[in-house]
């Protein structure tokens, strides 16, 4: 068995290993026929039971690009709008025999609860507010193309952490690759407990902003207002909002980078999305290689490393 | 008439621990005879056995003692049957060493008035364990308007609770607090109310303890506070009604000094714990096993030390089970959607003996008597093993191995948290009104002597 579903599965090592072999797929992108046949005949399910537009054709053009055969289903289109369990959905896609289900769901954990009900290998392609790995490892591989590698870099996650699998991942990730991480953003939106997350947390964004390497924006929801958490998104913004006002502080070979998609003008203004200094599209570009690294990885070589350890 | 001797083993219960060999008939319900082994002998011999005994339960290397009496369990019926009912609710009881269980008022529809009661009762009759009903506070449990409790203490309700949902307002609870003390007095009975300890407000969509854990994990938190503020309301309340109060499910350290200092003023305060919050802490919740979804969830291991430490000085009462069981449909969700609530009565004693600190004479009481003089049953069960006292006994075998799995329960549900676990002790007979109603970890209720003599016996 061999799945991805966390990043806390993986050290430096495998990081660097995906990264490596995400490397020489994005080579293969450079080509004109842009295809390799290294899954020909595996078959891989995207089983999207929250919608989710980048990651799931992302997932999609990874896998074709490996010549795998690939189903994709969104919750809408399945039958877990007509009742059935979710065990049920799992088990009935895994009778058909796959050899890897690519999972997003709305809760966290069900990537996990998923490896009891299949034999094949799940991929977590986002579960709740719990891991999104291969966002994790598309990001660094983003860091790594622009600024040489992660070691001794400082970086900013700013905005809703403690909502946010992205950031999650991204905090594992970094620090395992050798990345100072601070987190920004309002108290009510942090986690109840940093135990164990080797991060700073700083309230001031401008304090930090000059210092920074990459500052990576988080996206705000509307419904963190109607439950009190914070007061309004224009005092967002001025806190802690990557504003045109705030982009001069920013040093001249600092990264600017967000998952998507964005709210303009709340956690981050046009002008910044806009600046060279953003690498927003390079982070998409990144996913297809990265997810073609997994899947290889997984479908077509064997376990990474401690991840075969993680599930032996 | 049939009696059966429990032979070979050693007795423990409020007056002690002694050797002896104990004869109940299942016509009285009673413990006939005590015969401790004198000089030359070792209690009933195999003449006695033949002449007296129509049943003869090993008890060799066993522990004798009265029966357990659980202050919260949830069975389900009516309204939820495929989840439970009163018939499996029993058998698991039986299997886990109790002769009589508070059966919690979340039935749909809700056991607000004397039918539902009725309906329980007339259900539990012929079961291997007796069903103590209790009752809400609130119609439908909503928290707006009172049960009446006259109605249901004629009907035998003696404890009443919202349980898990627990009255959130608190001129409400005041003014039930109030009334209850009052029908109390009027009828000259014990009537007492009962809280479990969330503020659904603070809690809001939590789905797990809020601290390391959730942060890590990714789901929504309980703070400890939400207890710990509702324990101190209720407290504050029940002081100011005059009425007794018992505080169900406790999870955390702070509710627990709440409840020692509460105590030490002199108020009249009683408080459960369940068998998983004194073993299990939030770390497990990284399984994301739903079966691991409790309510008050699982908190930090520094609670369930304090849990523990109030086990141990009488701080805390009585180890009830909050034994709720859920079709496997229901608990194979993602943990967030999942309902909460384990299965607790089979495991409940193994999982106290393999997995806490806590003696068996640091236990029992918690199981046994305290929980029976709660709810008024102190009579009828776990009195001392003595001749005339009613035969409701259980015999522990504390050195027995074995792994919890699928086979161990009284029904369809699986939910344990300790499913897979490998425990030892373990119930062995459970004599209920004087019938061997499980011997060697089977139940006997389907032998038709056994389920006939407990329904003449049930409705006595």
């Amino acid at each position: 068995m061999r799945h991805l579903l966390t990043v806390a599965d993986l050290d430096a090592d495998d990081l660097t290993h995906l990264l490596d072999l995400a490397e020489n797929f994005a080579e293969v992108q450079r080509r004109d026929i842009k295809k390799v046949p290294a899954l020909r005949g595996k078959t891989i399910v995207n089983a999207f039971f929250e919608d989710s537009t980048r990651t799931r054709t992302s997932f999609d053009l990874a896998a074709r690009r490996l010549s795998a055969d690939v189903v994709t289903f969104s919750a809408g289109s399945s039958a877990v709008n007509k009742g059935e369990s979710l065990r049920d959905t799992v088990e009935t896609i895994s009778a058909m025999g796959v050899d890897a289900i690519v999972v997003r769901h709305a809760s966290s954990g069900v990537p996990h609860q998923l490896t009891a009900w299949t034999d094949a290998s799940v991929i977590n392609a986002g579960d709740g507010w719990h891991q999104h790995p291969t966002q994790a490892l598309l990001d660094c591989f983003t860091i790594r193309t622009h600024l040489g590698g992660l070691e001794g870099k400082r970086i900013a996650i700013c905005g809703d952490v403690n909502h946010s699998r992205v950031a999650r991942s991204n905090v594992d990730a970094f620090t395992k690759l050798g990345a100072e991480v601070v987190l920004v953003g309002p108290q009510s939106l942090m986690p109840a407990s940093l135990a164990g997350w080797p991060v700073k947390v700083e309230s001031n964004f401008d304090a930090v902003l000059p210092d920074l390497d990459v500052v990576y924006l988080l996206r705000i929801q509307n419904e963190r207002l109607s439950s009190g958490l914070i007061p309004s998104l224009r005092e967002y913004r001025e806190l802690y909002g990557l504003t045109a006002a705030r982009l001069g502080r920013l040093g001249p070979e600092s990264l600017i980078m967000h998952p998507g998609p964005m709210n303009r003008g709340v956690e981050i203004d046009p002008e910044a999305a806009e600046d060279p200094r953003a690498v927003v599209l390079d982070q998409v570009a990144s996913g297809v290689p990265v997810r073609m690294a997994v899947l290889y990885q997984l479908v077509g070589v064997g376990p990474i490393g401690k991840i075969a350890e993680a599930v032996a | 008439m049939t009696v059966t001797v429990i032979r070979g083993g050693e007795l423990l219960d409020q007056t002690g621990r002694r050797r002896g060999d104990v004869v109940v008939d299942d016509e009285s319900g009673l413990v006939v005879d005590v015969v401790a082994p004198g000089p030359g002998t070792r209690g009933t011999d195999d003449l006695d056995a033949r002449d007296h005994g129509d049943w003869v339960l090993d008890a060799e290397s066993c522990l004798v003692v009265p029966a357990f009496v659980d202050l919260n369990t949830h069975l389900r019926q009516p309204g939820h049957e495929a989840a439970g009912t009163v018939d499996s609710g029993t058998r698991a009881a039986a299997l886990g060493g109790y002769s009589a269980l508070v059966a919690m008022p979340d039935t749909d529809p809700c056991t607000d008035n004397a039918a539902v009661v009725s309906e329980v009762l007339a259900l539990a009759s012929g079961t291997p364990c007796q069903v103590v009903p209790s009752a809400a506070l609130t119609i439908g449990r909503r928290g707006s308007e009172l049960a009446p409790y006259g109605e249901l203490a004629g009907v035998g309700v003696r404890l009443f609770t919202d349980s898990a949902s627990a009255v959130q307002d608190p001129t409400l609870l005041r003014h039930a607090l109030e009334y209850l003390r009052g029908v109390s007095d009027g009828a000259g009975i014990r009537l007492i109310a009962a809280q479990g300890g969330q503020h659904e407000a603070l809690n809001g969509d939590g789905v797990m303890d809020e601290g390391e854990w959730s942060s890590r994990l990714g789901l929504a938190g309980q703070p400890a506070l939400a207890e710990e503020l509702m324990v101190s309301e209720a407290l504050a309340l029940a002081r100011l009604a005059g009425c007794p109060l018992h505080l169900q499910q406790l999870s955390t350290a702070a509710a627990v000094d709440r409840v020692r200092a509460a105590k030490a003023d002199g108020q009249s305060v009683t408080a459960e714990v369940s068998p998983h919050h004194l073993v299990l802490n939030a770390a497990a919740v990284s399984s994301y096993d739903p079966n691991l979804k409790t309510c008050p969830p699982l908190r930090t291991p520094a609670d369930v030390a304090a849990l523990v430490e109030g086990v141990a000085d009488g701080t805390i009462d009585a180890i009830a089970t909050g034994h709720t069981p859920h079709t496997m449909d229901a608990k194979e969700q993602p943990f967030d959607r999942a309902p909460f609530g384990v299965l607790g009565l089979e495991t409940a004693l193994a999982v106290l003996l393999s997995e806490t600190r806590l003696s068996i004479e640091h236990l029992l009481p918690a199981l046994s008597w305290q929980p029976a003089a709660i709810v008024g049953i102190g009579r009828e069960h776990a009195t001392p093993i003595e001749p005339g006292r009613p035969a409701n006994l259980t015999v522990i075998d504390p050195a027995a191995q074995w792994t919890v799995g699928i086979g161990c329960f009284g029904g369809y549900a699986a939910n344990s948290p300790f499913l897979g676990r490998t425990l030892t002790g373990r119930v062995r007979h459970t004599i209920h009104r004087g019938v061997p109603v499980v011997t060697d970890q089977q139940l006997n209720t389907d032998i038709p002597s056994a389920r006939r003599r407990l329904s003449s016996t049930a409705t006595r």
